[in-house]
């Protein structure tokens, strides 16, 4: 196969893997500190990209989006903390799920009204439209590049914060053992506050750097939301590094399976029977490896707690 | 604490309870003979539907409400149970009774298999990789460009019933549905006052008190995994038969995700849960569709309602006002 296509495949996956992470991070650590299941964290992800898309074809400043698509997403997870998941802490897995697959119908219904039934086309900024010659083989999308930058500045930070701030300590305090951080006198609700609204904003940064890249549609949170927690499943709930390993796992397959498995499997398998079973592959990959790892490490890669 | 408020609440009102599910098995029973009268045949083939999905709520009620298994990827079963149809009409099969019968087994080996692997992790996980499963089996169908891939399959010739008659006889597939659906719901209802139905809870509430009482946990809930697929599986031959069509959307984790919250609407682990969920959502989707193209949100507050209003779902709301 041709390095500079594996090469090519390898750095899409590091970008799905982070862009992953974004949204993966907020779920795994509202789901660690509070024992909270927030099927709504996708529509977050969905009000980013809408915002994002609208604010950019209006303003012309791609920035100016971004950062006002984050904004508005975190006021209204602010609103959704404080009307619904803050009551749902002491509820029961079940019961969260569905008062969040509410929150999800309600989430859908709306964007149809503000902004319409059909997809939304968000445009790539002008300034990084077009490639960049990483190698002499080898052009590679500005775009793509600044989203590889900004995942990774992300992570980084949110490293710095979880392990090198006092606020970090206590979401690590709260997720590895909620009662006894109480007990020390941390106030865990204001953390989990904290948590939820930095959780939103990287749902929406996520949601708004795909928008160019993937469809702006009603029910994009949905098809996002099930990749997000496989990937915190996979690496162990409440761990943010587990995240970020899981993520980029999940991407670097998701994407491998996607670019080589169907001209693998026509080089070993009549083109008929490849052409049905490549893309099933493909889709599965990510599933077989959650599997895999639930049957060797039940708890996740990285679990949180001890 | 609920269960004996329940059983208390009986003697007031043993009358209406005894008669009351007889009474609504003759008036679904005069539905296709009335309907056909007043030319309501849509609204008949509405309520076949809200039968076959009761089907498929009430086996995700036993393991769920009973057994304590949340599971997210029941809408998988059904898939096995329409797609075995599909098969078995592309290869020339047209007894319904075989097509059907064939369906319950092959769901069941698969409820078998999947549920050999994730029954040994529990909570969110369980949740997690029944979900991964039937996405796995999603994906499959998908791939299945022989039969149709993401088109899906149209199912043209009805199959045949026996004595001449077909699918394509929409009063007699009715009465079809409606004894199918009613032997379903006797049966679970049995099953869970059954010697297996309270192991089963007991299961539920303590798990490590059961083992060391002795029971075979692991066994237990296999076999109620396994009956609820092969039941879900039923009610997925059903529903291809009904439409006269499957694709893999069928399978779509929403699917699951839905059936979970009519169940949980309804009433977790009663009775009656997963027959009043079913009834109350589709019913409740299918008038609002009349009025607005924004039917989901309406929805979607009844969730949240429900969940703060009354978390032991809609059932448990006739038991609080029985026993006050």
């Amino acid at each position: 196969m041709d390095p500079i296509f594996v090469f090519e495949q390898l750095l899409n996956g590091l970008g799905f893997g982070l862009m992953l992470f974004l949204l993966a991070a907020g779920l795994t650590l509202v789901f660690g500190i509070m024992d909270t299941m927030n099927l709504a964290h996708g529509s977050l992800y969905m009000a980013g990209a809408y915002v994002a898309a609208r604010v950019h074809e209006a303003s012309g400043s791609f920035v100016g989006a971004v950062l006002v698509a984050v904004a508005a997403t975190v006021l209204v997870a602010f609103v959704l903390e404080l009307l619904i998941v803050k009551r749902l802490y002491a509820r029961d897995h079940l019961a969260q799920v569905i008062a969040t697959f509410g929150v999800i119908l309600i989430a859908d219904d709306a964007v149809k009204a503000i902004w319409g039934p059909s997809p939304v086309m968000a445009t790539t900024p002008a300034a990084l439209a077009g490639p960049v010659q990483l190698l002499p083989e080898l052009p590679y999308p500005a775009y793509r590049l600044v989203l590889l930058a900004v995942g990774l500045l992300v992570a980084v930070g949110l490293y710095v914060l979880v392990n090198h701030t006092r606020v970090g300590m206590l979401v690590r305090a709260g997720a590895s053992n909620r009662k006894m951080a109480e007990f020390m006198g941390v106030r865990v609700g204001r953390v989990f506050s904290f948590v939820f609204a930095l959780g939103a904003a990287l749902a929406a940064l996520a949601g708004a750097l795909m928008g160019p890249i993937s469809a702006v549609q009603i029910g994009m949170g949905e098809a996002i939301l099930i990749p997000a927690l496989v990937v915190i499943v996979i690496g162990g709930i409440g761990s943010v590094r587990g995240a970020f390993v899981a993520a980029l796992l999940v991407g670097l397959v998701d994407t491998a399976g996607r670019a080589f498995l169907p001209p693998l499997l026509r080089s070993v398998l009549p083109p008929a029977l490849a052409a049905d079973l490549g893309p099933a592959f493909a889709g599965i990959a990510m599933y077989v490896l959650m599997a895999a790892v639930l049957i060797l490490k039940p708890a996740g890669l990285f679990p949180a707690r001890a | 604490m609920s269960d004996e408020l329940h059983s208390a609440a009986i003697p007031s009102s043993g009358g209406v309870a005894r008669w009351l599910p007889w009474a609504l098995l003759v008036a679904l029973a005069l539905l296709p003979v009335v309907g056909a009268q007043l030319g309501l045949d849509y609204y008949v083939g509405f309520v076949r539907r809200m039968l076959i999905v009761m089907i498929a709520a009430t086996s995700l009620n036993f393991i769920l409400g009973y057994g304590g298994m949340a599971a997210l990827g029941h809408a998988g079963f059904i898939g096995v149970g329409a797609y075995t149809v599909v098969a078995l009409v592309d290869a020339g099969v047209s007894s319904a009774w075989t097509a059907w019968g064939a369906a319950v087994l092959v769901s069941g080996a698969f409820a078998a298999l999947i549920g050999a692997v994730s029954l040994r992790t529990r909570g969110v996980y369980f949740l997690m990789i029944t979900l991964a499963f039937a996405q796995m089996l999603y994906y499959l169908a998908v791939s299945l460009s022989a039969y149709g891939g993401d088109d899906g399959y149209g199912l043209y010739s009805p199959l045949e019933l026996g004595a001449g008659r077909t699918t394509g006889d929409a009063a007699l597939f009715f009465w079809v549905v409606l004894a199918i659906a009613a032997l379903v719901f006797s049966f679970a209802s049995r099953a869970a006052v059954s010697r297996f139905g309270h192991a089963l809870t007991g299961i539920r509430d303590n798990e490590t008190r059961m083992e060391a009482l002795g029971y075979p946990v692991y066994r237990l809930k296999l076999a109620a995994f396994t009956g609820a697929g092969a039941l879900a599986g039923l009610a997925g031959a059903l529903l291809a038969s009904h439409n006269n069509f499957v694709s893999p959307s069928t399978m779509h984790w929403t699917e699951s995700a839905t059936l979970l919250v009519m169940v949980v609407l309804g009433g977790l682990g009663r009775r009656w849960g997963a027959v009043l969920g079913v009834a109350v959502w589709l019913v409740l989707s299918e008038v609002l569709k009349l009025y607005t193209e924004y039917w989901h949100w309406p929805l979607g507050l009844m969730l949240i309602a429900v969940v703060f209003a009354a978390p032991r779902g809609l059932a448990g709301l006739f038991d609080d006002r029985s026993s006050a």
